[in-house]
């Protein structure tokens, strides 16, 4: 165990952070998006136990009758291993809501489910949809009722 | 750079292949496996690192319980499918579920 795997550990959690958040900024479908998320987590738990390693130390267990060397920090470890079981439950609340979204908007994917939820508001809201980005509906009753 | 060196080197270029996967797999069911053996994968890198405790945990939570939770959650989607989905198939899930 030299300096160089220390290096190969750091950029494969740099990797997996980047990856993840790559993944999340990019992807359209929302199943995918919890898969990034999933493993940006995965990346930064890897990054936070690489912060208490040192390469002359042995695994933070005590035994009776072996005398005390050097160990790794365990702190990290321990806070590593709530935020396993916390991404465990963060994945699982975000797997719900995606099942939900696509109960009421029937699809997974975001620009179609954008729309239609931006359908539903003006809907609600009794404003006529914007034809697009470029040609808002100016004559929003919402503003119009705000002015008089 | 010793033998051992080269083994670590390897698995974090398979886990970051794998990682890519996830990311550019059309078969969203094959993304999930991607993704459960992206942290198995970890788990064998906390055992480096001398963190046996987070690997148990990383290997029963990250790999068990998570896969279990996206394969569940691809079943109540509608998202499985062994064979290949096509590029329209993102839409098909048009039906409620």
């Amino acid at each position: 165990m030299t300096e160089f795997t220390l290096y190969t550990f750091l950029a494969a959690s740099l990797g997996l952070i980047a990856i993840g958040i790559g993944g999340v900024i990019l992807s359209r479908n929302l199943f995918r998006i919890v898969l990034a998320l999933s493993i940006a987590e995965a990346g930064g738990n890897l990054l936070l136990v690489l912060i208490g390693f040192r390469h002359d130390a042995i695994a933070p267990i005590i035994e009776p009758g072996r005398a005390l060397t050097t160990m790794v920090d365990s702190i990290p470890q321990a806070m590593v291993l709530t935020s396993i079981v916390i991404g465990a439950g963060v994945q699982a609340l975000a797997l719900a809501l995606a099942i939900r979204a696509r109960a009421s908007y029937g699809t997974l994917d975001m620009g179609i489910m954008r729309a239609r939820m931006e359908a539903d508001i003006n809907r609600v809201a009794g404003a006529e949809s914007a034809a697009s980005l470029h040609a808002p509906a100016s004559s929003s009753t919402l503003l119009t009722e705000r002015k008089a | 750079m010793s033998w051992a060196d080269l083994i670590v080197l390897l698995m974090v270029v398979l886990v970051l292949a794998t990682a890519f996967a996830t990311l550019f797999l059309r078969n969203l069911l094959g993304a999930a496996v991607a993704t459960t053996l992206v942290s198995l994968a970890v788990s064998v890198f906390y055992v480096i690192l001398r963190a046996p405790d987070v690997a148990l945990t990383e290997a029963a939570v990250g790999a068990g319980l998570s896969g279990l939770l996206l394969a569940l959650a691809a079943k109540r989607l509608g998202l499985w499918h062994i064979e290949v989905q096509e590029a329209g198939l993102d839409e098909r899930g048009d039906d409620p579920c």
